[in-house]
């Protein structure tokens, strides 16, 4: 599955499956579970259908009548900002590093 | 219009910040290819996302060429699903509804619907902005099939963020 169409060609799978979303919605919008579920099985069909090497099939869904998220897509710079590039962590929320910290203690316990 | 061109945009924006330009991995030779020998309604799944998802009570991923995997039940409530990835920003979605980059509500369906025949009862996840392609190809592909392989799985779908 992808939402990038230059990266799936450069990479070449055995089998692709493009969805024209932006990135971050590959299986689909949020909060949108048919949707989600006829992408992912609509992926399903196409993995048992596809009978080439390096095949891709794009999927019909559209994100928006206009395409304007586009071009808002290859512009705004909401890509890699080249934050620093270290080996800590990077936790969504304060709790989930004290929540792994927990459980690295009991377990060291154990 | 065309599908945005993310491998410009990315070198764009790198040049604008003033980093070389990343160099895309680009296949210099057709993929290797396995017929699925049977049905997909009787196939066991694998599956594996490279949108940076951890577990509440995981260690969530690093930045710099982060090769660990996480292993995420299948059946893991949604709530508890969190994300570390390098480009965070795409991630806002992902935040609110997990199943746009880790569908567990659609393959657990497709499971019931007999779609497929049953899918693995792990999912693995890792980070997918990883700069160094050795490092993906000697450390993280391996560990990545051996998983595959103990799970016996005949298949594998992989959903990038």
């Amino acid at each position: 599955m992808g939402t990038a169409h230059d990266i799936l060609v450069a990479g070449k799978p055995p089998r692709s499956v493009f969805l024209d979303f932006p990135l971050g919605n590959t299986a689909g919008r949020p909060f949108m579970p048919q949707e989600q579920y006829d992408i992912t099985r609509a992926t399903m069909e196409a993995l048992e259908n596809m009978s080439q090497p390096g095949q891709l099939v794009a999927l019909d869904h559209k994100w928006s009548e206009d395409e304007a998220w586009k071009v808002t897509a290859m512009n705004d710079g909401h890509g890699d900002q080249r934050q620093t590039r270290d080996l800590i962590p990077r936790y969504q929320f304060q709790s989930d590093r004290i929540a792994a910290e927990e459980k690295s203690k009991s377990s060291l316990q154990d | 219009m065309g599908p945005v061109q993310y491998i410009q945009a990315t070198i764009n924006r790198y040049t604008k910040l003033g980093y070389e330009p990343y160099r895309f991995f680009h296949a210099d030779e057709a993929p290797p290819w396995s017929a699925l020998n049977k049905p997909l309604s009787q196939c066991r799944l694998g599956v594996v996302t490279t949108s940076g998802t951890y577990v509440e009570g995981q260690v969530a991923f690093f930045y710099k060429d982060d090769t660990s995997i996480r292993i995420i039940p299948k059946d893991t409530p949604s709530e508890t699903l969190r994300f570390s990835h390098v480009t965070e920003h795409y991630l806002d979605n992902a935040r609110q509804d997990p199943n746009t980059v880790i569908p567990l509500d659609s393959l657990l369906r497709l499971e019931r619907d007999g779609v497929v025949g049953e899918v693995a009862n792990d999912v693995l996840s890792c980070m997918g902005g990883i700069y160094s392609q050795r490092k993906v190809r000697d450390e993280l592909a391996p560990a990545l099939l051996e998983q595959f392989v103990q799970q016996q799985v005949d298949v594998v779908v992989l959903v990038p963020m």
